[in-house]
């Protein structure tokens, strides 16, 4: 099972020094060593190379300031985070300030928001800092007081003598304790003692947020900022041939129009380097409104580019990735994935005699499931700000992970690392678009060209129609079932465009004598990255909804044949078995069977629907409940089990998972990005559709499985489980299943 | 080019632009106001949401040579220190997740509960439907609404 108790082979340091003015800070520095393991490739890497920097300041006027510097996507470890250090501190949460002024601090670079793991891999780091300060404010009231150390308590941010009765803030004690070295070992609270830690805590941000100050990177801004917008090819397979930006530089405001070259030729990319277009065409101006009005004023001719090969490093290994000419369709797309299922593909994984299983088999259930490419669409476009000049390269931008950006820039702009500082500002929404930094290097070279500090902003048709999209993914279930009705055999076969989907190990691995995955893959020139649980929100569309159909050919219960799989997977596991804990994968799906009353029998005449799957090291599983009103799927409630291990704030891990739900069906439902010639047929929020107000569910109840596990991920993991939920309940209301995404309304009518 | 004088949260506020420059932009370019959001300059996701003579109207498609002598309220002026009540909802509701569209939300929210003081599930969502939440955060946003429509 994958368990973060494991995995902390972990460099930390701690570091403590005195505050001008008085007080301590400590210095929390921590890169994570572990190496990825072989078996994981592309974007799960990036969980293994999580590091961290921050720091706890206690002033003398007892102020316990508070760094947590992952980056804020909206997941809320801008508040997490900090409530562990308090938790440890012991510090009153009330007197505690987490670093807010996101524009005018140097913030370090070393973080990164992605793939559910910002609680999950600084849990236990956190937790020491914050026991390492609060053992060293002990020791220096131990020494003041000349009392012995043991006898020093704590509470909410004040040290105590019982006997003697003294007692003291912590900012009284704290320059004393800037001069106590920081221990080696300290005894980390018990679970059972939490105060702060897994009760709910408002948002640190909340007032800024709902008073509009300037948090995000379209809000940066610095004197004398020019604003750039680039002009990039309106098709996938163009690239630029020439340009008369005559009339554009006679438009008002307008400073340059020029091209840039993203990366040199021979350049070799490593995994984030993901760019779509190499050649950019750009124009500089005084202000939004009047480079909008320039770049329609551009005359430009485009030609087709023609096929490349590319090798691109992800994390020590390497691959080649080929970039097709032509303009692809959506249509031509599903039609070759549809030719190319049929071929044969990558043996991911076998246990025992899939083959003679299904040869033997009284009955085969086959099923094709697919699903479009997806925008990210998040709310606040792409943009970067830049100023690169001889000795420094300096950038303010919403990033996800400016880790994997800065060696990339630090190269490509000739420069040491050290001379290129990132600042990350507030995201308005990731959904892992802000993996994929190209928008950072583009700031850079245009800011290089114009000696100027200069404002890049994609506008929402640039951000819409760049690609960076979800794969376009399809997946053969089959199912062999012997005369008695009892499953014998299990095969995955899943490809896409231009990856496939198939996570070989997780369930139903293990959990069936005979197995086999298979994947295969068609290149493209659409590029594709990051998506909200990357493959999984395909994976548990397909086969959560394949096992409700196998349910219902094998007249079980649907949640009954999931627990006995899991049984099985427990008992007498098949093959490797290392990657999902059957009990706490059983445990989200008992949770969730309770808490909807799904055995009761008021609840049998409902149009509802379950699934449940484990990614990003956490199980969830969803019952939706429906109807159809006027043709139209009308979510009236939806229940929500999570196992997510320890939840650090109760209340913003609801937020997040009601959040994941409402996305899930908004995607399910509607979610598409269709090409024809290579032109994306959606460019704006009003041809792209994404759910709204009215058709997000009534009600969305949140249980979180009660546990003493180490925090695991939680932005990702209620996601995917939600489309076949959706789908699941939709049949019951409808008597149709639904193999292809987007479920759209038609379907249901 | 062209001078206008604007009324924007009580003050007055002199710009020299294209007449054609949407509000949203010379609010965030030239006014240095950037609490009113760009999400896609088509009237089609809110975020640039703002009162025009207390009414909502989107920012992307109000041109600055239209505004004249109606007054402006931006998220920065819709309460002195983050005290409206619906404000003090969104923060009790703990609503925001990126917060991205939130000010567009509550600028919507503030102008519905104007016209109406109490309004039902279905009036909240027809009233709230052109503002899009990528978040998700629907649930509470309908929660914070009638919170604070108990409270105004
Ligand atoms: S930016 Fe005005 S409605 Fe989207
Ligand atoms: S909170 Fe992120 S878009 Fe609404």
């Amino acid at each position: 099972m994958e368990n973060n108790a494991t995995t902390y082979s972990r460099r930390s340091f701690l570091k403590v020094t005195s505050l001008t003015g008085g007080g301590m800070m400590l210095g929390i520095h921590w890169l994570a060593g572990a190496a990825p393991s072989a078996a994981e490739t592309g974007l799960d890497v990036v969980k293994e190379t999580f590091s961290f920097n921050g720091h706890i300041k206690i002033t003398s006027d007892n102020i316990i300031q508070i760094m947590a510097q992952n980056p804020e996507f909206g997941q809320n470890v801008k508040t997490s985070l900090p409530m562990i250090v308090a938790e440890e501190l012991d510090a009153d949460w009330k007197n505690v300030v987490v670093e807010q002024a996101a524009f005018d601090l140097k913030l370090y670079t070393r973080q990164f928001a992605g793939g559910s793991q910002s609680v999950r891999t600084t849990w236990k780091a956190l937790r020491n800092a914050g026991a390492s300060a609060r053992h060293m404010l002990r020791e220096a009231a131990a020494k003041t007081w000349g009392v012995p150390l043991d006898e020093v308590t704590t509470n909410a941010g004040v040290l105590l003598h019982e006997k003697t009765g003294k007692s003291v803030t912590y900012g009284e004690m704290a320059s004393a304790a800037a001069e106590i070295p920081v221990p080696t070992d300290v005894k980390l609270k018990d679970l059972k003692d939490f105060k702060i830690v897994r009760s709910p805590r408002k948002n640190v941000d909340g007032l800024n947020i709902v008073t509009g100050k300037p948090m995000f990177g379209l809000d940066y801004r610095q004197k004398d900022m020019l604003i750039a917008m680039i002009q990039h090819p309106p098709a996938f397979g163009l690239k630029l041939k020439s340009y008369d930006a005559k009339q554009a530089l006679k438009m008002p405001g307008i400073k340059h129009v020029f091209t840039i070259k993203l990366f040199p030729d021979k350049y070799e990319r490593q995994i984030f380097d993901t760019r779509t277009f190499n050649e950019a065409l750009v124009v500089v101006g005084k202000s939004t409104w009047e480079v909008m009005n320039a770049r329609k004023k551009l005359k430009v001719e485009w030609e087709p580019i023609t096929e490349k090969v590319e090798c691109v490093h992800s994390f020590g290994s390497e691959r080649d990735e080929i970039t097709p000419a032509g303009l692809e369709s959506t249509d031509q797309h599903f039609a070759k994935m549809a030719e190319r299922a049929a071929q044969s593909a990558n043996e991911l994984r076998k246990d025992g005699d899939p083959e003679a299983a299904f040869k033997n088999a009284a009955f085969i259930l086959e099923r094709t499931y697919s699903a479009p490419f997806l925008a990210h669409n998040t709310m606040e476009p792409m943009n970067c700000f830049a100023h690169v000049t001889e000795s420094k390269a300096f950038f303010a931008g919403p990033l996800q992970a400016p880790e994997f950006a800065e060696k990339s820039l630090a190269e490509r702009f000739g420069m040491p690392l050290e001379q290129v500082e990132i600042q990350m500002t507030r995201m308005g929404g990731g959904f892992g678009r802000r993996a994929y930094a190209h928008y950072m290097l583009e700031a850079g070279l245009i800011s290089q060209r114009a000696k100027a500090p200069i404002k890049l902003v994609y506008s929402r048709e640039d951000d819409m129609t760049y690609g960076i999209y979800r794969p376009a993914y399809t997946a053969t279930y089959r199912a062999a079932l012997d005369a008695n009705k009892q499953l014998i055999g299990f095969h995955v076969k899943g490809g896409g465009i231009p990856e496939h989907p198939i996570a070989a190990d997780r369930f139903p691995a293990s959990a069936v004598d005979n197995y086999l995955a298979e994947g295969w893959e068609i290149p493209s020139n659409l590029t594709i990255g990051a998506f909200r649980a990357p493959r999984s929100n395909f994976n548990a569309a397909a086969e959560q909804s394949f096992l409700d159909e196998l349910a219902e050919t094998m007249g079980k219960d649907p949640i009954d044949l999931r627990l006995e799989m899991l049984q099985r997977a427990k008992d007498k596991p098949v093959g490797k078995h290392d990657n999902y804990d059957p009990d706490r994968y059983a445990g989200v799906l008992k949770l969730v069977r309770e808490k909807s009353g799904w055995d009761l029998p008021e609840n049998k005449g409902k149009n509802r629907g379950v699934a449940a799957y484990f990614c990003h090291n956490s199980y969830a599983a969803h019952v939706i409940d429906l109807t159809i009103k006027d043709g139209e799927p009308v979510v009236e409630q939806v229940y929500s089990a999570v196992d997510c291990g320890i939840v650090i704030n109760p209340d913003a891990a609801a937020n997040m998972v009601e959040g994941a739900v409402v996305d899930g069906i908004g995607n399910a439902l509607y979610g598409a990005l269709t090409v024809k010639d290579g032109v994306p047929e959606q460019n704006n929020l009003n041809t792209y559709r994404i759910i709204r107000h009215h058709e997000a569910p009534k009600k969305v109840d949140v249980h979180f499985v009660q546990n003493d596990i180490d925090p695991t991920g939680l932005g990702e993991p209620p996601f995917p489980p939600v489309f076949a939920a959706l789908a699941n309940a939709l049949y019951r209301a409808t008597g149709k299943r639904l193999y292809k995404q987007p479920f759209g309304v038609k379907s249901v009518e | 080019m062209a001078k206008f004088t604007l009324k924007i949260n009580g003050q007055t506020h002199r710009v020299d632009v294209d007449p054609s420059t949407p509000m949203l932009w010379v609010l965030r370019d030239h006014l240095d106001m950037p609490g009113t959001k760009y999400g896609c300059g088509v009237a089609a996701c809110g975020a640039c949401t703002i009162h025009l003579d207390g009414s909502a109207v989107r920012a992307c498609q109000l041109p600055v040579s239209t505004v004249k002598n109606q007054e402006i309220t931006t998220i920065e002026g819709l309460s002195a220190s983050g005290d409206h009540p619906v404000q003090r909802a969104w923060l009790e509701h703990d609503v925001a997740q990126c917060g991205y569209c939130q000010a567009g939300q509550i600028m919507s929210a503030a102008s519905l509960l104007k016209i109406n003081p109490n309004p039902t599930d279905d009036d909240i969502d027809a009233f709230m439907s052109g503002n899009i939440c990528r978040c998700g955060t629907y649930l509470r946003i309908k929660a914070a609404i009638k919170t604070a429509a108990q409270q105004s």
